[in-house]
């Protein structure tokens, strides 16, 4: 099982915090397509991905137990 | 170990962060300290909310602060930021730089508050009289990944 999390206004968009799929095995672009599918929303596409707390490219291959995070635009400091 | 870098939702305390900075090799000390501005482009802010994903927000922090010691050897580098709803005038971040020498302090803590900007996932809602919104300043590449992050 895997934990995807949102934050910013892409919590807002998606109305909660964590979602928990079943996504080892596919791609971080499988992860935001079928995110996209269901809250179609084009901050989706737009957003960074983080797995386990380091950003990762597109290619990336999510296996059992990692933890994804979409990261909308930063706004700190 | 005591942290360098930390996020907090506690009011920020300028000397408890330059002490820590402070040591004896040090000639300088630079501190960059940021506020809760009332008025953006004519727009009056009500309050800020920030938003963090904390435990990956404190690793990019430690990151910068890498990333400013193989840059300027023998710095000392200290950021902690704030979140949850900050009033006009607020202190969101504080950093502070040691270095030998003076010049090194000032660009430091320069490149620190830019690679916040970048790499650090901490997000701000404005909130005015008239409505609110996420801000998001950042450039991300096509591949997802922050485009100095890709670089470095």
């Amino acid at each position: 099982m895997n934990k995807i999390l949102f934050f910013a206004g892409l919590r807002e968009v998606v109305g909660k915090e964590e979602v928990k799929w079943d996504a080892a095995g596919l791609t971080v672009a499988d992860v935001k397509q079928k995110v996209y599918s269901e809250y179609k929303n084009d901050q989706i596409q737009s957003s960074m991905i983080a797995v386990n707390e380091e950003f990762v490219r597109n290619d990336r291959t999510i296996e059992e137990g990692d933890t994804i995070a979409f990261i909308p635009p930063v706004s700190g400091g | 170990m005591k942290k360098r870098c930390w996020i907090t939702e506690h009011p920020l305390d300028v000397n408890s962060v330059v002490n820590q900075a402070s040591r004896r090799e040090a000639g300088a000390i630079n501190t960059f300290i940021g506020t809760v501005r009332e008025f953006t482009k004519g727009k009056r802010t009500l309050f800020l909310q920030y938003e963090a994903y904390p435990a990956m927000a404190e690793k990019k922090l430690e990151q910068i602060a890498e990333e400013i010691n193989q840059k300027w050897p023998g710095s000392e580098t200290v950021i902690v930021h704030r979140t949850g709803r900050l009033e006009i005038t607020d202190i969101a971040v504080i950093i502070a730089v040691s270095t030998p020498h003076r010049a090194d302090a000032f660009e430091a803590s320069r490149y620190a508050i830019e690679r916040i900007k970048e790499i650090v996932p901490i997000w701000k809602k404005e909130h005015w009289e008239d409505g609110e919104e996420w801000i998001g300043n950042q450039k991300e590449t096509k591949s997802g990944i922050p485009v100095k992050e890709e670089n470095s």
